[in-house]
């Protein structure tokens, strides 16, 4: 019994994907190990929808010529991807090491309360998405809870509400 | 038109340094600001910026403003250095927009030192005008018949002792000139030292001015590059830095500063004098072992991978770093990406690959993008592509990145995981060297065993084996964080102690608390008690310790760090990140994790541990690949070396450190309280009585342990124990 490929005999659904995504998709086909790319792609995506929506993934598996069942084990696998939508922004606290020795579990603690969800999920008002990191290479100024793109050092859990409200946050 | 690799290479030094010339090298004063990821974090972009700023309203000639990456003192960051020819560079800590205004007005125009902002000042040390460090590496220490000695009592006998300090220093591989001497800030290296030479030393040169040419060694070596800025002797003394050698030293953005500091002349030697194999020899003979947790020799790795027969072969280094805890790949990228570009290019041509890839974390944003800049602009330049430097050697370098996996550092899973496949462990052998990437003869090196390779290209294999312990070469860079005083970036001599890394560079415990333990090699690694403390730091001491030397993360725990709790940490983990394939590890880490848990909670029984340690060995003796293997280590060195932690846990039901929240309980001390109700309006669940002005008793059987009556205390009344 032989799988079933998939053929590209409806045309993909290009428009779900975005512009430079295509172009880049269109680029590896002239490299070697074009499906090695994989990753670099869902990367793109997950950066332009903020997760990776379903459809998105078949289209890559049309276009890029892999099995859907690779794409999907392959987006599951990574820790960096994932299949809900996030709130507007993202708080990353580093549960690493040296921000758990300083006490990260119990900024882990308060946001959830604060923001009354639990890890992976969006708050919701949809304005953030709580999540945990691996050691983001601040060691040194442990704690750090990052926001979005911006690294805060030696967070007090005190400090949490101050922090969040630069983004909207109302305390309860 | 120069003729050889060599010879352009000298070129283009010659090129950039005429170019940075007027800009920085020439200028009189410089004036350095920190840009890394933890720099950043702690506000450098202000700091930068508000230089720039005053700089355009107030052009100031021979003073020249540049970034550099992180020199290793995190927990001071932001840090900005001003360096003026013949003075002890001055290092700014802590600094903010406001506080350049000041260093601005008064140092960089009116050059007079902001006392108050300085490092010394911060870390409470003391100032000197001169310094001088007397090598206390094994090599020197033989033959130091009582040159300390000899400095201080001259020093105290000319009356100098308030502005001459002695200190020591860690091996700076000079150990065939020993005893050595430095004099800081004039970078005089003195050799073979007396104490007859020491008195002259200090008559003429530190009470005279005059250095005394006839026992300086003017040698050059790479490692010596970071002398100039060297600015805290507690911190950098014990230090050597050749991995490191150019971090806070260079703008990593700039290829000419990497040129004018010997950049890519390795390269150009390689290209030039030697054959492959010739390459292979020198790295075998340095003694250079991996530094990304195996220690194996890297010399005979690439042998390997030379002796295959095959028409394509690849070179990758691994920057995945993903013990949690560690940052010294990250902050060698960005302090310094050329180096691992040009260590990277010297092993492809070594091996016979034309193709190298860096497969490095998502998470490290700032380094994906100075390594994206050093391979463009080393693409520009002709230092990578095709016909390299005219020397018919073709290599080209493709930046992959990870998504977040622990397992992907792992060598065959590194490999799935570039080919775009979940990446998921091989049974080896075939090792990569034979069968790697594509199936093709892949040779993998660590970030920092790569950026060690031109420095044992430039200096030598014997000099750089000279350094180190018999068995373990070189130097180890740690990222040193924790309970310590001074966390950040550290690089010392192999054979240095963990004792001299704690305490001397790391400064000592972090408000005056107990050391407990010292917790190296991440999650594949143990915890090591204060009876370990002299344990040299190389290979296979750590290994017999009941630790590894892993990659370089190096966590300070102190008395209130749970050693049961920390167990626990690093078992959630490694089964996190398990990647299911093997069932001992799939299960095995997930059962040992659910015992742990229980201990914690207070449900841990009479037996608990001895099966914890059996199923340990199960899941060592089993697993496929390193990570199952080394998963029980954190759980089996705690237990060899805090046992009495696990029983209070499991028989009294206590946690000693008052960490595990389920064992802790909140107290309110009836001596200290003030009865300022503080703690009362914040407690969740209304569980604290008492009037105002009086004492505050807690209900322990409604209390949630919460700890926000601890928070709100300021009178240091509730306890948590
Ligand atoms: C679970 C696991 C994670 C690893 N993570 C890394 C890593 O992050 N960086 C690294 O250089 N090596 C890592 N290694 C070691 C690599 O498998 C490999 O031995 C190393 O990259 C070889 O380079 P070296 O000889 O220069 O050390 C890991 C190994 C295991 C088992
Ligand atoms: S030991 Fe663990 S990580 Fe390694 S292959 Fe087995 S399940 Fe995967
Ligand atoms: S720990 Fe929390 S619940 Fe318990 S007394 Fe303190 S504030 Fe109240
Ligand atoms: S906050 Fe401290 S001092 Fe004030 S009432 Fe509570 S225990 Fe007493
Ligand atoms: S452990 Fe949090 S940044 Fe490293």
């Amino acid at each position: 019994m032989s799988p079933k490929t998939v053929e590209t005999t409806t045309a993909p659904a290009a428009g779900e994907l975005p512009e430079h995504v295509l172009k880049f998709i269109e680029q590896t086909r002239l490299l070697p190990h074009p499906e090695s790319y994989l990753i670099a792609v869902l990367q793109m995506l997950q950066k332009h929808f903020g997760y990776l929506p379903a459809k998105s993934l078949d289209t890559v598996s049309q276009l890029m010529q892999i099995p859907s069942a690779k794409v999907t084990g392959v987006a599951t696998f990574y820790h960096f991807f994932t299949f809900v939508p996030k709130g507007k922004h993202t708080i990353s606290v580093c549960l690493g090491t040296a921000c758990y020795v300083k006490g990260a579990g119990i900024l882990v603690d308060r946001l959830k309360e604060m923001l009354g969800v639990e890890v992976g999920a969006a708050s919701k008002d949809g304005l953030f998405t709580l999540e945990v990191a691996r050691c983001v290479g601040a060691c040194a100024l442990a704690p750090v809870v990052i926001v979005d793109d911006k690294v805060y050092a030696n967070v007090k859990p005190d400090e949490l509400v101050k922090i969040l409200s630069k983004y909207g946050y109302k305390p309860k | 038109m120069p003729t050889t690799p060599l010879a352009q290479v000298l070129k283009m030094r010659h090129e950039a340094i005429s170019r940075l010339f007027d800009a920085k090298f020439k200028a009189i004063t410089r004036i350095t600001v920190g840009s890394a990821t933890c720099e950043n974090a702690a506000g450098a972009n202000p700091v930068y910026d508000r230089f720039v700023h005053l700089f355009g309203q107030n052009k100031k000639p021979g003073v020249a403003l540049g970034r550099v990456g992180c020199a290793g003192r995190c927990d001071l960051e932001p840090v900005v250095t001003v360096i003026s020819k013949g003075k002890i560079p001055v290092k700014y800590v802590k600094m903010t927009p406001a506080k350049v205004d000041k260093v601005f007005e008064s140092h960089v125009l009116g050059g007079k030192v902001v006392e108050e902002y300085t490092m010394e000042h911060v870390a409470g040390l003391r100032q000197f005008k001169k310094i001088v460090s007397v090598c206390h590496g094994a090599g020197c220490i033989k033959k130091n018949l009582g040159v300390e000695k000899a400095f201080q009592d001259a020093i105290t006998e000319l009356g100098l002792g308030d502005s001459v300090a002695v200190t020591r220093s860690a091996c700076q591989g000079l150990c065939e000139r020993g005893p050595v001497a430095f004099v800081y800030p004039d970078s005089t290296v003195y050799q073979k030292v007396t104490p007859e030479i020491a008195k002259k030393i200090v008559e003429k040169h530190l009470h005279g001015g005059k250095p005394i040419a006839e026992h300086t060694w003017s040698g050059k070596r790479l490692a010596n590059r970071f002398l100039p800025i060297y600015g805290n002797v507690q911190f950098f003394g014990k230090q050597l830095r050749l991995t490191l050698r150019n971090c806070g030293v260079i703008d990593p953005e700039n290829l000419d500063e990497y040129l004018a500091v010997q950049g890519y002349e390795a390269l150009g030697h390689v290209l030039t004098n030697m054959s492959q194999k010739e390459v292979i020899d020198a790295v075998t003979k340095s003694g250079l072992r991996g530094r990304g947790g195996g220690g194996y020799p890297a010399g005979r790795k690439w042998q390997i991978a030379y002796d295959q027969k095959s028409d394509q072969k690849y070179f990758i280094c691994n920057a995945d770093e993903g013990d949690p805890g560690a940052f010294m790949d990250r902050s060698t990228i960005e302090g310094d990406p050329h180096t691992i570009l040009e260590g990277l290019m010297i092993g492809g041509y070594a091996i016979g690959a034309d193709k190298g890839f860096v497969y490095i974390r998502a998470e490290y944003p700032m380094a994906i993008q100075r390594l994206e800049k050093a391979i463009a602009d080393a693409r520009a330049a002709g230092l990578l592509g095709k016909n390299i430097l005219g020397s018919k050697f073709n290599f080209d370098i493709e930046l992959r990145l990870g998504a977040g996996a622990f397992v992907c550092g792992e060598e065959t899973a590194l490999l799935a995981s570039i080919e775009g496949s979940r990446g998921m462990p091989h049974p080896r052998p075939p090792y990569p060297t034979v069968s790697g990437l594509w199936g093709k003869p892949t040779c993998i090196n660590n970030v920092e065993t790569l950026a060690n390779v031109p420095v044992v290209i430039i200096d030598g294999p014997a000099w750089f084996s000279s350094i180190g312990t018999p068995k373990s070469k070189g130097t180890k860079v740690f990222s040193l964080a924790g309970k310590v005083n001074n966390t950040g970036l550290i690089e010392v001599p192999m054979g240095t102690t963990l004792r001299e890394v704690v305490y001397d560079v790391g400064g000592g415990i972090k408000g005056g608390k107990n050391f407990k333990a010292v917790q190296t090699g991440g999650p594949a690694g143990g915890c090591l008690p204060e009876s370990t403390l002299d344990t040299p730091v190389d290979y296979d001491s750590l290994a017999a310790a009941g630790s590894i030397m892993g990659s370089g993360g190096m966590i300070v725990m102190d008395e209130d760090s749970c050693m049961v709790d920390v167990a626990r940490f690093f078992l959630e983990f490694t089964q996190d990140e398990s990647c299911g394939k093997c069932t001992p590890c799939r299960e095995g880490t997930k059962r040992m994790l659910e015992m742990l848990e229980r201990i914690t909670a207070g449900k841990g029984k009479e037996g608990d541990v001895e099966k914890l340690l059996r199923l340990a060995d199960t899941v060592r003796k089993a697993s496929l690949c390193g990570l199952g293997q080394a998963a029980p280590n954190p759980v089996i060195s705690t237990i060899t070396h805090f046992r009495d932690e696990y029983d209070a846990h499991i028989r009294e039901k206590k946690c000693p450190a008052g960490v595990c929240a389920a064992l802790v309980t909140y107290t309110i001390i009836a001596d200290k309280c003030v009865g300022c109700t503080a703690c009362a309006r914040k407690c969740p669940v209304q569980c604290i009585s008492g009037a105002p002005k009086k004492v505050h008793v807690i209900n322990q059987d409604a209390c949630i342990k919460c700890g926000q009556c601890l928070l709100a205390c300021k009178f240091d009344a509730v306890l948590r124990k």
